[in-house]
């Protein structure tokens, strides 16, 4: 198909259709996650969960690309939805106007090939991970502040998030930081690169590892974190 | 003992990108971290050698410590 003609060479036909073929969740519909649909979207993943009980507020026009000036009040996940109507209506997007919680999580995660993290806390990604954990699926974990970032794929029975995390209850950089646009653009990208390997059973993928990344310093490192 | 002190991201800011240390004793990534009045929440990974390690281990003439604080939001 004309639309997937310059995937190819980087992805064969068949993997074109395994992406297709595809469920992926993205759980936020923030700074990270509207550039993870966007990318999964343009790709041709074919179903899409995009998860987000929040609405846009001003504040987020800085570096969230499912939204602009009119979007001010309206869900994030219903955004990223018409968005992707728009640029590729091959594909389904399911939008869930839901918070992550330990109640819906497993429920919400269920049946879906990869989780890909774009939540904003440090406590709902520990709900996510263990989530993702009981129904067997990959998680590709993605956070940032400030000039900062860093990007762990982690498969069940790994949790990785208890060793870059002192525990559930930390708090993270991004509070003093700030998000300037140039790190969600980024982290996502790696984040659906992962997603795309674990998708086509690529290998080198970022498990056990941390890619932490200072932009300020151009300092590109992979903790081992077996 | 002699050991390098790697700081990364926010933790350099107003104190250095690496620093040498000299000490005899015992010595562990959580008494660098004291020493360095560095608040102990503000630090979320250590690697000893580049593996990544607890607060408690005993260091050994020649490590490399690397402290990486917590990043979290999306």
């Amino acid at each position: 198909m004309e639309r997937y003609k310059r995937n190819i060479k980087a992805l064969s036909l068949e993997e074109n259709i395994i992406l297709n073929n595809s469920k992926v969740c993205v759980a936020g519909c923030g700074g990270l996650g509207g550039y993870i649909i966007e990318m999964l979207g343009r790709l041709g993943a074919g179903t899409i969960t995009a998860i987000d009980g929040d609405v846009f507020e001003e504040s987020n026009l800085n570096r969230q690309l499912l939204m602009d000036e009119a979007s001010i009040g309206k869900s994030k996940a219903l955004a990223a939805k018409e968005r992707m109507s728009r640029i590729n209506s091959k594909i389904k997007v399911i939008a869930v106007k839901e918070f992550i919680t330990q109640a819906n999580a497993e429920q919400l995660l269920d049946g879906h090939n990869v989780v890909v993290d774009a939540l904003d806390s440090i406590s709902s990604r520990f709900i996510l991970q263990n989530a993702c954990e009981n129904r067997g699926i990959p998680l590709v974990h993605g956070a940032i502040a400030g000039w900062y970032g860093q990007v762990s794929t982690i498969y069940p029975g790994e949790r990785t998030l208890s060793k870059i995390y002192a525990d559930s209850k930390t708090q993270g950089l991004e509070k003093e930081l700030g998000v300037p646009s140039f790190m969600p653009a980024l982290i996502s990208s790696i984040e659906v690169s992962e997603t795309v390997k674990i998708l086509l059973g690529k290998e080198n993928l970022l498990r056990n590892k941390l890619l932490f990344i200072d932009l300020l310093n151009n300092d590109y490192d992979i903790i081992e974190l077996g | 003992m002699k050991l390098v002190v790697k700081l990364f991201a926010s933790l350099r800011e107003g104190r250095a990108k690496e620093i040498l240390i000299e000490r005899s004793g015992v010595y562990t990534p959580k008494t660098i971290i004291k020493e360095l009045n560095i608040p102990e929440e503000d630090v979320a990974i250590i690697m000893i050698n580049g593996r990544r390690s607890e607060a408690d281990i005993q260091l050994n003439e020649g490590d490399t410590v690397s402290l990486f604080p917590p990043v979290g939001g999306g």
